[in-house]
């Protein structure tokens, strides 16, 4: 079967330029919502996956889910210390970390508006136990001091959180003597000190969290048989990378329900914008369609014809999208995350995955809007079309 | 007049397909519109439903730190304070994750004296504050899990560890609609002997101090008098009213709040592209009966009228079916939601907006194409063949 040279689709649309531009521009808003929830999404997912580090193991009190609502008393932080298989540093100090963390409300730069930030007590391993944390201005913390360190989006995001001032909370002056800038990680929303100050100024008794780095990552299993046979734990252990990835789950599903939600109910309008523009277009080609069909174009030639010119034009309305969502990627935005009830500071990620499902996307709008106004134009008897023009 | 709505009306249904499916698009959008807006509002439902009465007071660090629940006796002593309770956030999982609710271990007696608003009947009140394992649930969060009075609700902790079980021994009804329906409230008291027994230094703690005051304009001064009582010590408060506390939280999801009013915004925008879409292609259709109104000696106003009042009338019945459709989806999405938002309802203000919406994208889709037919040029309109 000979088809319709693509030339004449992609010049029809030229023709009806304000039209094109119309409807592509109504599909591209679509495509831009689109693929600005999938990228927010996926940034959630993308920081606090990149949090977690794999041979690192994190313990907390079973059932606790989040590291606020867990708590390890000192003694049982013993016993997990002296476990076989934790890895230890150059000057043999065990890799081992045991961290009170508390949420402590801030007020924002700017606009003053107070939210819970992250405040974590560690240990000076902490840069060791987290290679992707590096130091972006000033020092690390001095172990037994009042002086803390903050995270890159804390840094520039809260009152008296930026390098050389001073952070008043738990009946203290905190110093801020260094910026760490941690990869675009969740640890780039909080601020770390010593865990033995942290505990007394917070008057706690028991550490958040316990974390620590394996010798060897197949040893977890082990690992966590231990602690889960022990009768005076009721911790349990998870490989790091698995905890945060869990962190993400419900904001980050939560995001991309609303959004996909949202897309469809929108794709119907830009549908629609794309079926009454189809329509018009065959009404006003009847004697070109009658022609096609004269000069031995099958109906199916026809069919497709229109049916490609109606994902040509979704297709330029997808690009246009795409390509104003890539400038999201230059925002970068925060958020409460509810499972942890902390800042959380993140990026639009755009990946070649959400690249392509986006232009499947807008491909399936032009083919949905196209199939009908295509179908009728095939439908058209010769003699109809000859004698309507 | 009568002769030009005739005309308006005729022209809008010539292209019957092409005016449904702008109307379709229109109530689509429009509907969509409200639902965002109406989905926005109900975030912030706890702040609209908070009384001037009641202040908040918790720790100065961030509400995960508990004050001394010694605090009581000298709360009741600061001048303004008409009453006190205190109540902690519970955080219990009943069967799963998803079935998420508010519950509150809270001082019973005093707790539902600041709470007026929640309707009680008074033997089911008694019952409650007699029975030490019993609690008292609202009536859309007993709806949503068939409970009943005498029925056992199990809650699995993830603050307070272990599995605690309660008996529903009443069932509140909201004073109004903002009324908050969907949470669970029990004895503090239980949860406190607990963990003397279990976690004794974790006992006699409050999450957040509930502040019954008597002059709502003296609220900001009450308040300062409360955290300078506390001030420097081990655990200083910070005492807001209820609907700044409750702001807060809404303010913690400003960044999505804002995203889906911006949304919201776009599809009206889209329905604009559309919409405007439609009348090109109409005037241009039509280039050569306005050129014969123009030979016929009507003026170009006549022809911009023409458009403009065909947009609006196709707009507007666009906006009034979509307006009709928001309520039942409405309805419809707060029963898929359940407890997840309080209390859903559409505006008033909702309502004027998706109208106004429908006049502006009515307006907007005509005037470049009114502008361009009124200034046609008679002689090329006639030759023109559509």
């Amino acid at each position: 079967m000979k088809a319709v040279p693509l030339s004449y689709i992609a010049r029809n649309l030229w023709v009806r330029r304000v039209t094109t531009l119309l409807t592509a521009g109504g599909m591209a808003l679509v495509i831009y919502v689109f693929a600005t929830v999938l990228m927010m999404s996926e940034g959630i997912r993308r920081t606090l996956v990149d949090t977690g580090q794999a041979d690192n193991v994190i313990v907390l009190r079973k059932g606790a889910g989040a590291e606020i609502n867990s708590g390890v008393g000192r003694g049982a932080a013993a016993i997990v210390e002296s476990l076989p298989g934790i890895a230890t540093d150059a000057e043999g100090r065990a890799l081992f970390s045991k961290e009170p963390v508390v949420l402590n409300n801030l007020p924002k730069r700017g606009s003053g508006k107070p939210s819970n930030v992250t405040v974590r007590g560690t240990s000076e391993l902490a840069l060791q136990l987290r290679p992707k944390v590096k130091m972006l201005e000033g020092r690390m913390f001095r172990p037994g001091s009042s002086e803390i360190v903050t995270g890159r989006a804390i840094a520039e995001g809260f009152q008296g959180a930026g390098l050389g001032e001073t952070l008043r909370f738990a009946g203290r002056d905190w110093l801020v003597v260094g910026v760490f800038d941690a990869g675009r990680s969740g640890f780039d929303s909080e601020i770390w000190g010593d865990s033995e100050q942290m505990m007394q100024a917070f008057r706690r008794e028991a550490f958040s969290t316990l974390v620590f780095r394996l010798q060897d990552a197949s040893q977890f299993e082990a690992v966590k048989a231990a602690i889960e046979a022990d009768p005076r734990l009721q911790l349990e252990a998870k490989p790091e990378i698995r905890f945060y990835a869990e962190q993400s789950e419900a904001l980050a599903t939560f995001i991309s329900i609303l959004g996909t939600s949202l897309s469809v109910i929108f794709s119907i309008g830009a549908i629609v914008g794309a079926m009454i523009t189809m329509f018009a277009a065959v009404a006003s080609r009847i004697g070109e369609i009658g022609t096609l069909r004269a000069l031995g174009f099958r109906r199916g030639a026809v069919l497709v014809a229109f049916l490609l010119e109606a994902m040509l034009l979704s297709l330029v309305g997808g690009l246009i999208g795409l390509a104003g969502a890539a400038f999201m990627q230059a925002v970068n935005i925060s958020t409460t995350n509810f499972q942890t009830f902390a800042e959380l500071a993140f990026q639009f990620q755009l990946t070649p995955a959400i690249a392509v499902k986006t232009l499947v996307f807008a491909l399936f709008m032009g083919f949905v809007g196209g199939f009908i106004p295509a179908w009728r134009a095939a439908r058209l008897k010769i003699v109809d079309c000859l004698r309507a023009a | 007049m009568p002769f030009l709505f005739k005309l308006l009306l005729k022209n809008a249904f010539r292209h019957k397909l092409r005016t449904a499916l702008t109307l379709v698009g229109l109530v689509v959008a429009l509907s969509a519109f409200g639902l965002l807006r109406t989905i926005v509002d109900a975030w912030y439902a706890g702040v609209e439903a908070s009384s001037s009465t009641r202040l908040v007071s918790r720790s100065a660090i961030s509400l995960t730190f508990p004050l001394p629940l010694s605090y009581v006796q000298r709360l009741k002593g600061v001048e303004g304070v008409s009453g006190v309770s205190w109540a902690n956030w519970f955080g219990g999982i009943y069967i799963t994750e998803r079935n998420f609710f508010p519950q509150f271990a809270v001082e019973p007696a005093s707790y539902l004296a600041l709470y007026p608003e929640y309707k009680l009947k008074d033997e089911e009140r008694l019952a409650f504050i007699r029975d030490r394992q019993g609690c008292v649930v609202g009536r859309k969060l007993a709806d949503k899990f068939g409970w009943k009075i005498g029925d056992q609700i199990p809650l699995r902790g993830t603050i307070y560890p272990g599995t605690w079980t309660f008996t529903v021994r009443g069932i509140w009804d909201g004073a109004e609609a903002k009324t908050d329906e969907s949470q669970l409230l029990f004895h503090w008291g239980l949860l406190n002997e607990s963990l003397r027994k279990r976690a004794a230094k974790r006992a006699d703690a409050v999450g957040v101090y509930i502040v019954g005051i008597n002059e709502p304009q003296n609220a900001a001064a009450i308040s300062q008098r409360i955290d300078a009582q506390f001030k420097n010590s081990l655990a200083e408060t910070l005492t807001e009213t209820e609907s700044a506390f409750q702001l807060s939280f809404v303010s913690m999801s400003e960044a999505i709040l804002v995203a889906v009013q911006a949304v919201s915004y776009i599809i009206v925008i889209i329905i604009m592209a559309v919409m405007a879409n439609t009348m090109t292609m109409t005037a241009r259709e039509r280039l050569a009966e306005y050129a014969t109104l123009k030979a016929l000696g009507f003026g170009p106003g006549f022809v911009a009228r023409l458009l403009f009042g065909e947009s609006l009338m196709i707009a507007l019945v666009g906006g009034a079916l979509g307006l009709a459709l928001t309520l039942p989806i409405a309805g419809a999405f707060a029963a898929a939601a359940g407890t997840l938002f309080p209390v859903f309802q559409v505006s008033e203000l909702t309502m004027a907006l998706q109208m106004l919406a429908a006049l502006v994208v009515g307006s907007v889709a005509a005037a470049w194409p009114a502008w361009k037919m009124s200034r046609i040029d008679i002689v090329q309109g006639l030759r023109h063949v559509a």
